[in-house]
């Protein structure tokens, strides 16, 4: 499955530079409403038609786009650098943290994800710009989805704890933070790696889904969500398929992102 | 058993606490809509800011809360202007019905697509599989439940659609990886048939890592239940939890997110007392 992992990349890299290019290749900005020309069909000045404001949907299925690539792996860093943190430590030091951490953990597994992430929603103020809503979204996003990783990286810092190079380590006197930073966070790597991938995909699909309940990213700002949102009012009577572009890109972005990962990666 | 208990016991006090603390210094807390009216003065709005006043010691608001708890008083929506409990013995029925359905739907469709591949090592069923699964991975929730909309499908089959790849993911890597093992190709080579090695000697092995499976798969239900209630409009605990979200009704919200909480937990610790069960007897 070596050439699905290329195509896959190849196409990532093609749709993140079409969107990073988004302010030239798109007709307008993404919040431009042509008030003369709304729920448009697609023609030359409209790749994709206007929606019901008038507003061109290929610059918003762009601006979009960059918003989930730019911000999901962004959220995805953070969830993995937390989860290296509190489960790195407490896979290193073990003993009663390892099993507060955990607990914690479990605790924190056992929430029920989309619950938690619209409680924490509706706590926030409610003037919150665009902008600052698409930040809150992701940082939320990031902040409450490490348990699982940190659970696996936790289990992979007690093994390396108790392997020869530490113990080597150990005698020629390194220890504490060093010891942490030095030589076990370098071998962390490989699951932090995966984590990473594996994490993308799903805080895409937690966006979309929030953005469709309409708790995600605030208007006019584009997001997978409030774009897969327009299929609401898709017609199968009257067909407009063009409205089905931003679903179609949706499923290839996230089937890529599954395809990055080799099967040995995955199982690491 | 009763460690068991207490441990769901703990979990659930703790977690709640974390629920309160979270509630209570959150940057929106005790604020809504009306205090960005334009119209209303400075001293209106600090009368409602009055009325919305609580108790400003975590500590005791926590231990009113769960001694409210105690007396079987959830307390009332905002939104609603109901009791929370009514509420939730309104709705929980609904959703306990189209989690059941989902699962087992879910599961019988995953798992039998799982056995069928892994026994007939047929690479076209393999392929479909995938494919299927692939796709379904891809698609949150929430764009199921509008195509479910839009096809006038009935939309109780729409958990059974989400739990649906994580059961045959899980099944036939873990039947396939069975069905590799030294015991398994010796009764093979000894010319047991199909449906005796697989009911003999694979599925006992996987059988309690499949259980394992089963509190997850509950937790991914109700998950989903948010928006397949809020897009197909069935009064369920999904729906309420999605209509207190955009009302910032912060106290139903943390009830039903503790109530969906204890039913997870319940579901794992069950699923992982038969799967120990299990191990046992096979010892």
């Amino acid at each position: 499955m070596k050439w699905a992992r290329a195509a896959a990349i190849v196409f990532l890299l093609a749709v993140s530079a079409m969107c990073l290019l988004a302010n030239v290749i798109a007709p307008a900005s993404y919040a431009h409403q042509f008030r003369d020309d709304p729920n448009a069909s697609p023609s030359r000045q409209h790749l994709l038609g206007t929606d019901d404001l008038g507003r061109d949907r290929f610059a918003r299925l762009l601006y979009g786009t960059r918003v989930s690539l730019l911000l999901a792996p962004a959220a995805a860093l953070l969830t993995s650098l937390l989860a290296a943190f509190i489960g790195g430590t407490a896979g290193f030091v073990g003993g009663w943290v390892e099993r507060c951490v955990m607990a914690g953990t479990d605790l924190f597994l056992s929430l029920p994800w989309l619950f938690l992430l619209i409680t924490v929603r509706a706590l926030l103020p409610l003037n919150v710009s665009p902008m600052v809503s698409v930040l809150i979204t992701f940082a939320m996003l990031g902040c409450l989805g490490w348990a699982g990783a940190a659970r696996i990286i936790c289990a992979d810092a007690r093994a390396l704890a108790q392997s020869d190079f530490i113990l080597r380590a150990r005698a020629s006197g390194s220890d504490g933070f060093r010891l942490l930073w030095r030589h076990l966070m370098p071998n962390l790597k490989p699951v932090l790696y995966a984590q990473f991938w594996i994490s993308v995909p799903v805080f895409i699909l937690t966006e979309a889904n929030l953005g469709i309940l309409g708790l995600g990213v605030a208007e006019p700002l584009p997001s997978w969500g409030s774009l897969l949102r327009e299929l609401e009012s898709f017609s199968t009577t009257s067909a407009q398929v063009w409205q089905l572009v931003p679903l179609i890109l949706f499923i290839f972005v996230v089937s890529s992102f599954h395809l990055v990962l080799t099967k040995e990666e995955l199982q690491v | 058993m009763p460690k068991l208990a207490a441990k769901i016991l703990i979990t659930v006090l703790i977690g709640g606490f974390l629920g309160a603390t979270l509630v209570r210094f959150a940057p929106g807390f005790g604020v809504d809509e009306e205090e960005l009216d334009s119209r209303l003065s400075a001293g209106s709005i600090q009368a409602l800011q009055a009325t919305r006043a609580t108790e400003p010691n975590l500590f005791v608001f926590y231990f009113r809360y769960v001694k409210r708890l105690l007396h079987g008083d959830l307390g009332t929506s905002r939104t609603l202007q109901r009791p929370v409990l009514q509420l939730v013995a309104e709705r929980l029925p609904e959703t306990l019905k189209s989690v059941a359905l989902g699962l087992a739907l879910g599961w019988s469709a995953g798992f039998l697509l799982a056995v069928a591949i892994v026994m007939s090592r047929a690479w076209y069923l393999d392929l479909l599989g995938s494919l299927l699964v692939g796709i379904l991975l891809c698609l949150p929730a929430a764009v199921l439940a509008l195509l479910f909309v839009l096809a006038q499908a009935p939309s109780r089959l729409l958990l059974g659609l989400v739990v649906f790849p994580k059961i045959f993911r899980y099944s036939r890597n873990l039947l396939a990886r069975s069905s590799a093992l030294p015991h398994v190709l010796t009764a093979r080579a000894k010319g047991l048939g199909n449906t005796r090695v697989f009911a003999w000697h694979i599925l006992p092995t996987a059988a309690p890592q499949l259980l394992a499976l089963f509190g997850v798969t509950v937790s991914v239900a109700f998950t989903a239940a948010i928006p397949m209630e809020a897009l197909c409009d069935i009064p369920g605990i999904g729906q309420l939890a999605w209509k207190a979200a955009l009302g910032r009704d912060l106290a139903l919200l943390v009830n039903l997110t503790m109530i969906v909480t204890l039913v997870t937990l319940v579901a794992n610790s069950a699923s992982d007392l038969v799967g120990k069960t299990f191990r046992v007897s096979e010892a």
